[in-house]
């Protein structure tokens, strides 16, 4: 991130460019304020009284037409957030696999409540709903990205791991970038960590590794991963070769959830 | 007769980087494109009518039908959105696609705008999910550089720009009016239909809004033909659909089948409910659809046998709870989550949602009567059908169908003074011992 001066507690000039940058991208500029309160999270560490008159002033919009706005999502906070915001999905499925005692077991640990931060200021505990990733369950969101397949024990670790500053990896996804960092990602200013991480877990993967290994494909479609291709037979040896490895890595993965 | 799994939309999620629009290309993509800009806009959207392709966020409604619901006269800008806000509990199909595969929705964007007419598009994506943010961007972007979007696209004169938009924490957001609200920068708050959106949907343009599934089936009708979807699926639910199996399975993960797969041959593919145990309750289609039990595995799972089982087919998200799950606490939680996520703008939703927590909660915890069952049925009665929007439909079907089936589990918590399940049981370490 370029860090800039800023003007009398105000908003850095550059914040304002960018800021106006995004209600350009739209034919009515107000459908912007959405990233631009994730750039005002980015820059300001909250959405700020200042970041608000600034969307406000940009937009030609009231401050209780943005505040409005800002009340209304989730994912806007008015008070600091940690380093890192640690997630936790408590929605029924993840609850019910475990979700709960892994919320209440990091509250007991890092000493904080839903909501709040510990005093270091590392972390920022919230319980969230459903993120859409309850083939993994219990799932936990550290920085909206994704850690699948939780246990209180893990859970600890993570942010302990956290806290002293070691290098995080999502389970599907990138080295774990700051809360600021990732909020700047959503205002539509891309970082370079797009390439990180698989293109799919192992449980997006299971349905798939079943058709391949019994020879099911979609009609006149060839072999499953190949639409519209005749895969040769160096093609289909190779695939034979994924489907084993995927085979072991399923077996390892079950392993792990036995033991 | 289809095989019982038909990967399409998966079946390339396995692939060595897998989002990029080299490895797409090596697949086949961009191909469709390529066939739908030499064909008349007319021409796309009777491709998807014939194919009997029916939205995939969860309403069922026919995709081709709302593309030709565009007034092409209006003199407005025609707009394309498309609802990437997947937050129904137990849906998880969208994301992985979006992660895995982003290019399958960028060019099923081009070809749905180009049918519609339109110039812009927006992908409304959750904002909890920032590497998928990532990846759809960087295709956009990948997008662009190779000719797929910007102005005169492959040549064909047709311009079109696309932008990716994070939201920010709103599961009404998923739904189509108040994603609108939300794409204009305001309050998630439904707006009364009609007017519907494809008459005056965003600025008050025609807009048609789409599921992400949706969106990314479109190439594949359009490279291999509406006969050869239709040739999937059953007589009015067509073509194939990512299931979603979550929960007390051995091995849970996405399954893409022909639309009509039952929940038995699901749970057996998945390896068996998690050893040792037996099936309880499930969803069909996310927290909003009414649960089923054991006795309903046997339900083709497609948008009319489903609905006559008395549920909806949703989303495909099947939740699976076996019998350490206490229902009671399971719906609770369900219904705290549509409490907590009601806009607030209808009283039916916004006060009901607080009133169906109060009962529940009292009789959770064993402290309710069992005429507050009666007084729940009746604050569902209140809301269902009473409501702005689905959200507080959705809200009354856990409480209503559970108890249906299971009103003796209710009532034991009265007689028990509290619940009696072991809520570790439940978890995936029961094994490991106590919360490990």
């Amino acid at each position: 991130m370029t860090e800039v001066s800023t003007t009398e507690g105000g908003l850095s000039e550059a914040t304002y460019a960018e800021l106006r940058q995004i209600a350009a991208r739209y034919p009515q500029p107000r459908s912007g304020l959405l990233p631009m309160l994730h750039l005002v999270q980015s820059t300001e560490g909250r959405v700020t009284a200042e970041g608000i008159e600034a969307c406000a002033d940009i937009l030609g919009i009231s401050t209780a037409d943005v505040s409005g706005v800002a009340t209304f999502y989730t994912m806007y906070k008015r008070r600091p957030v940690g380093t890192y915001h640690v997630g936790v999905c408590t929605n029924t499925l993840c609850a019910v696999m475990g979700g709960d005692a892994i919320f209440e077991r990091l509250k007991e640990h890092l000493d904080v409540g839903n909501d709040e931060t510990t005093e270091d200021g590392a972390i920022t505990l919230e319980h969230v709903e459903c993120n859409a990733a309850c083939d993994y369950a219990p799932v936990m969101m550290v920085n909206w990205e994704f850690m699948d397949n939780m246990t209180p024990q893990s859970a600890m670790e993570l942010v302990d791991d956290l806290r002293e500053g070691k290098e995080v990896r999502s389970t599907r996804g990138p080295r774990i970038a700051t809360w600021r960092e990732v909020e700047r990602v959503l205002a539509g200013f891309p970082d370079d960590l797009a390439d990180e991480g698989p293109g799919a877990g192992p449980a997006s993967l299971v349905g798939l590794d079943i058709a391949r290994r019994r020879g099911w494909t979609a009609p006149g479609t060839g072999s499953a991963g190949a639409i519209g291709s005749t895969a040769d037979t160096a093609g289909e040896a190779a695939e034979q070769a994924d489907t084993s490895r995927a085979e072991t890595e399923t077996k390892q993965e079950e392993g792990q959830h036995d033991g | 007769m289809a095989d019982t799994l038909t990967p399409v939309l998966t079946a390339d999620w396995a692939d060595e980087q897998s989002w990029k629009l080299a490895t797409y290309e090596r697949h086949g993509g961009y191909r469709a494109l390529g066939k739908a800009l030499a064909m008349a806009p007319d021409d796309v959207i009777t491709a998807v009518k014939d194919s009997g392709l029916r939205g995939r966020g969860g309403a069922g409604f026919p995709t081709g039908m709302k593309w030709g619901f565009i007034p092409q006269d209006n003199p407005n800008p025609k707009y394309l959105v498309v609802n990437a806000d997947e937050s129904e509990p137990g849906t998880c199909k969208d994301i992985p696609l979006m992660m895995a595969t982003p290019h399958t929705l960028v060019e099923g964007v081009i070809i749905s705008s180009f049918a519609i007419r339109a110039n812009k598009a927006f992908i409304y994506i959750r904002g909890e999910v920032v590497h998928v943010v990532r990846r759809v961007q960087a295709a956009v972007d990948e997008a662009y550089a190779a000719g797929h979007l910007g102005q005169n696209i492959q040549g064909s004169g047709y311009d079109l720009d696309v932008v990716v938009h994070a939201g920010a924490g709103a599961y009404i957001c998923g739904e189509e009016t108040a994603l609108l609200e939300g794409l204009e920068g305001r309050r998630g708050q439904p707006r009364l239909r009609p007017p519907f959106p494809a008459v005056a949907g965003l600025y008050a343009s025609p807009t048609v809004i789409n599921n992400v599934e949706s969106i990314a089936s479109v190439p594949s009708i359009i490279d291999h033909g509406a006969d050869w979807f239709a040739s999937m699926g059953t007589e009015k639910s067509k073509g194939f659909g990512i299931f979603s199996l979550s929960g007390h399975v051995a091995k849970p993960g996405q399954y893409e089948a022909p639309l009509g797969i039952t929940l038995r041959t699901l749970i057996d593919l998945a390896g068996g409910i998690r050893h040792g145990h037996e099936l309880k309750f499930w969803t069909p289609g996310g927290s909003s659809t009414p649960i089923l039990t054991d006795e309903h595995l046997d339900v083709p799972l497609d948008f009319e046998a489903v609905g006559a089982a008395g549920s909806m087919l949703g989303t495909r998200a099947l939740q699976i709870f076996d019998e350490t799950t206490c229902v009671v606490r399971a719906v609770l939680r369900w219904t705290e989550f549509y409490k907590h996520e009601s806009c607030g703008k209808c009283t039916p939703c916004r006060e009901g949602t607080w009133w169906l927590v109060q009962t529940l909660t009292n009789l959770e915890k064993g402290i309710g009567r069992e005429e507050d069952l009666d007084l729940l049925l009746d604050q569902c009665d209140n809301i269902l059908g009473r409501s702005f929007c689905a959200l507080g439909d959705g809200a009354t079907s856990p409480i209503s169908s559970s108890i249906q089936y299971f009103r003796d589990e209710y009532l034991q918590h009265l007689s028990n003074r509290g619940c009696p399940f072991d809520p570790v049981a439940s978890t995936v370490f029961a094994a490991e011992g106590a919360a490990r």
